[in-house]
């Protein structure tokens, strides 16, 4: 295979590759979520659909609403 | 910010410089709404009484819960406990979280605490006073 043509297919296969994870991502903080952060510095993070985000986000909706 | 402030100059100062922050309120240690940037009482309270709401859920499921950000599509709620006080804060969608946050604690922390009052000093006993003349 030429150099030229090698080259073209890494690139292509790269930007595919940095292409869907950036979708990914922006997929991911689309979705509606509660983080917790402790005293003790960790944190922990619940998508929707969780017992603890479904407790929290209706909350938050009330008072994004209001 | 070095000094403390009054909570109304705190909060103006934070929607100053984070225009991501829309509704705001400080929660005094007696869960009194203490100051905000929403003219209306009721608004004050309801957004004081939301966040009051978020963290005992949190507390519940996770105990020593410090700070919480609940993100929907349509915005984040934020809160921020520094000891007995509080603050609550709602924000356009996908914010920057860790800026919001180190906004809402400077601003917390920049508040003046309402100070307890000093203790009256006792006055002398007036025995001594009538010992001393007698000596």
């Amino acid at each position: 295979m030429p150099p030229r043509k090698l080259v073209t297919g890494v690139l292509l296969a790269a930007g595919s590759l940095a292409g869907s994870v950036l979708v990914r991502r922006r997929a991911a903080r689309r979705r509606e979520r509660v983080d917790f952060y402790a005293e003790d510095g960790s944190m922990h993070s619940f998508s929707e659909g969780t017992v603890e985000a479904d407790r929290l986000l209706p909350i938050a909706h009330d008072l994004l609403r209001a | 910010m070095l000094g403390f402030v009054d909570a109304q100059q705190a909060i103006a100062d934070l929607t100053e410089i984070s225009p991501q922050v829309r509704d705001v309120v400080v929660i005094g240690a007696d869960g009194a709404p203490a100051g905000s940037n929403l003219d209306d009482a009721a608004a004050q309270q309801r957004l004081a009484d939301g966040a009051k709401q978020l963290v005992e859920a949190a507390e519940a499921m996770r105990p020593g819960v410090a700070q919480l950000e609940a993100a929907t599509l349509a915005g984040s709620v934020f809160v921020v406990r520094d000891g007995e006080r509080m603050i609550a804060a709602t924000t356009t969608p996908e914010p920057t979280v860790g800026l919001v946050f180190y906004d809402l604690k400077t601003c917390l922390r920049s508040i003046e605490q309402p100070k307890p009052k000093p203790a009256r000093r006792r006055a002398p006993a007036k025995k001594k006073e009538a010992e001393d003349a007698a000596s």
